[in-house]
């Protein structure tokens, strides 16, 4: 039984400053999840996630995180993907303190 | 303290250069992640979910304060100017880039600490009684064996390969406060005649299969230690599942082949390496005499005694200090669990200004707590108030150790990859929740893990709370009756989980029970739910959520 395929986005984390990155639509990394390419189709989910992998030298443990469309872009399809995006939620760390908008 | 040997320092140093080397050839492509994964490892690099993190023992709990120094330094140098204390006395930076862990390490060095085999399938960092050297009830200082067991198993080229990470625990009381029982090898140093030996326990541990240890031998010699444990190491090496990373710790080896079988193959293997390491004898002779206790001072106590009619003092001192060995001395308990914080984070700045309370005040010792918090082993009685003082202008003289706020957690969703629900946040709504009334409630011990892993010690905790992941979710399941003192008890589940925003009213009924049930105020939370069982404590717990369902 096939399931569902539910909206994700590749993310990893940057090799040398180990910080959660997405990739974009144009194959860049971004370290905002708003401006990562939401795909909704899986093929081509699988397609981008090894395109990814294939930079081993800028990135670490790349997948296919679940994403949902928000308001000015993808939004975290998960608790765990939240606190990725934000930072941790004991102290004003992690790209919270960078970005102010999320 | 232990001072390092020549080649000690070598040994560190040579470690430092040789990561260093393994990074830059990270960096430049000519080794892949897979490659380079089990090297970080070996070193004590994590990566989490933000970041990077370091995790650098501090061996058998032991700092001195020079090395709390270069941890404040190396804090706020390459890392957010904090650290971790963890419940394996270890410190983790959870926030350094790749290319700073070489110098990091360097630093470390420097004072003779290191992250080697703080991580990965190894022996980790061997912990032992916080109060060690300094406790009332202490048959001899087992930091000296911890130590030996450190050196022991440091790069041992035979056990850098095993089925699943291995850890020993070493107490020298048989008030048991390094928790023999949740360890792969639990150490206690016992008086056979005049002799001093070892007796070994074995198999215990937390995580998905939370499991106590059980004695494997009364008593070994010290003379036959080292042959004994290796031949120890050499049968679980051998016959510890690798085909399933969750039946792979020893404690599962020991329930499916039986006590009886292991310790025959033990034994045997014991008699063939027998002999082993002539000169360890000496060398714990050695070792024994770099922990000779600092010379204790005869100063007047009395401002102690004087200060005890400050409501402030008077309350710090009945939860904090814990009697010494010599009357005019006390074991001085920080809490780093005050209002507002992580479980034990620790500022830079707390961190030196902690290492000049230790050098005025306690031999310049200082040791880290399984449950998170540090402590000052030596201090003269007539000093306490000063310390006090100290500590309170540093917002470190929180007197709840032992108490409901005093809460043991692991980092949890907030930084770890393999959790399944936060615990910081929890344990600070739970403090704050419990503080005004946590002098009725007496001593309690609460304690968090984010996940299944247990590195919250959940199952310990006279209250345990498991972080769970229930369909998108976070969930929280309790356990009642766990116990990390000398009594070892793992604790048992109370039923269905509750949510994020329903888990502190849902402790809170259970400790609102305890003040009813209890038979008087002298009778402690865990000693009422001994006696009456979980039954009425679960009563209170679900009765309300229907009511309000
Ligand atoms: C990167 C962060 C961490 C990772 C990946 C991690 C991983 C794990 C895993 C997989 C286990 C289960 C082992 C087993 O059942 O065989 C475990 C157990 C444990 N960890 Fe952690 N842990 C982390 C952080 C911590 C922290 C912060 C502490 C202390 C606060 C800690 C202390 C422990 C303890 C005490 C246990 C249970 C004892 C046992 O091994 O049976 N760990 N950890
Ligand atoms: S218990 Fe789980 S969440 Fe907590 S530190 Fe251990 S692995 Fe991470």
């Amino acid at each position: 039984m096939s399931r569902i395929f539910t909206p994700k986005v590749v993310t990893a984390n940057a090799l040398l400053e180990g910080d959660v990155v997405y990739l974009t639509e144009d194959g860049t990394w971004t370290r905002r999840l708003d401006e990562a390419e939401l795909i909704e189709d899986e093929a081509i989910a699988q397609l981008r996630l090894i395109e990814a992998s294939a930079q081993p030298h800028r990135i670490v443990g790349a997948y296919l995180a679940e994403a949902r469309a928000g308001r000015t872009g993808p939004a975290p399809g998960h608790f765990r993907e939240g606190f990725r995006a934000r930072g941790p939620s004991n102290r004003p760390h992690g790209k919270q303190a960078e970005i102010l908008d999320v | 303290m232990y001072n390092p040997t020549k080649s000690d320092a070598a040994f560190l140093r040579r470690r430092a250069q040789e990561f260093r080397t393994q990074v830059a050839r990270r960096i430049d492509g000519s080794l892949t992640e897979e490659e380079f994964k089990p090297l970080r490892l070996m070193n004590g690099l994590y990566l989490q979910l933000h970041a990077y993190m370091l995790r650098v023992a501090i061996p058998y709990g032991t700092l001195n304060a020079d090395q709390l120094r270069q941890l404040a330094m190396i804090a706020e140098r390459w890392d957010k100017g904090y650290g971790h204390m963890t419940t394996r006395q270890n410190i983790q930076f959870n926030w350094p880039r790749l290319s700073d862990v070489p110098d990091m390490l360097d630093a470390l060095a420097e004072v003779g600490m290191h992250a080697v085999q703080t991580s990965g399938n190894t022996i980790r960092n061997v912990t032992a009684d916080p109060y060690a050297g300094a406790a009332a009830d202490e048959v001899a200082d087992p930091r000296p064996l911890a130590e030996l067991v450190r050196q022991w198993s440091t790069d041992h080229p035979a056990f850098q390969f095993l089925p699943r990470k291995f850890k020993f625990a070493v107490t020298g009381s048989p008030a048991d406060r390094a928790i023999l029982k949740a360890h792969d090898v639990g150490l206690q140093l016992v008086r056979r005649g005049g002799d001093l030996g070892v007796r070994v326990l074995v198999g215990g541990g937390l995580g998905r299969t939370p499991l106590l240890a059980e004695e494997l031998r009364s008593f070994v010699a010290l003379d036959d230690l080292l042959p004994y444990l290796e031949a120890v190491l050499e049968t679980y090496n051998l016959s510890g599942r690798r085909d399933n990373k969750y039946k792979a710790r020893l404690k599962i080896t020991l329930r499916e082949e039986g006590m009886e079988a292991l310790s025959t193959r033990i034994e045997a293997r014991f008699a063939e390496l027998r002999g082993l390491y002539p000169g360890a004898a000496r060398e714990y002779a050695r070792i024994a005499q770099d922990f000779a206790r600092p010379a204790l001072n005869a100063a007047p106590t009395l401002a102690h005694f004087t200060a005890l009619n400050d409501p402030a003092y008077a309350a710090w001192a009945k939860t904090n200090l814990v009697p010494h060995s010599d009357p005019d001395h006390a074991i001085a308990r920080i809490s780093l669990k005050g209002p507002g914080a992580t479980p034990g984070d620790i500022t830079a700045a707390q961190m030196r200004r902690v290492a000049d309370l230790a050098e005025a005040h306690s031999g310049a010792e200082i040791r880290v707590g399984q449950d998170q918090n540090l402590i000052l082993p030596h201090v003269p009685l007539g000093d306490l108030p000063a310390l006090h003082a100290g500590l309170a202008e540093l917002g470190l003289a929180t007197a709840n150790a032992g108490l409901a706020s005093d809460i043991t957690a692991c980092p949890g969703m907030d930084y770890c990859t393999l959790a399944t629900a936060r615990s910081i946040p929890v344990a600070q709504a739970l403090a704050d929740r419990l503080r005004p009334i946590e002098r009725e409630l007496g001593a309690l011990s609460i304690k968090i893990s984010g996940c299944i892993n247990a590195c919250g010690h959940h199952h310990l905790g006279h209250i345990g709370i498991l972080g769970l992941d229930r369909a998108g979710v976070e969930t929280y399941q309790i356990t009642l009756g766990g116990d990390a003192s000398a009594q070892t008890a793992l604790g048992e589940r109370s039923g269905p989980g509750f949510a994020y925003d329903q888990i502190v009213p849902a402790i809170e009924r259970i400790l609102r029970a305890y003040l009813t049930l209890r038979q008087d105020a002298s009778e402690p939370f865990i000693d009422t739910l001994r006696r009456l069982g979980p039954a009425p404590f679960k009563t209170a717990l679900y009765t309300e959520t229907r009511h309000a369902a």
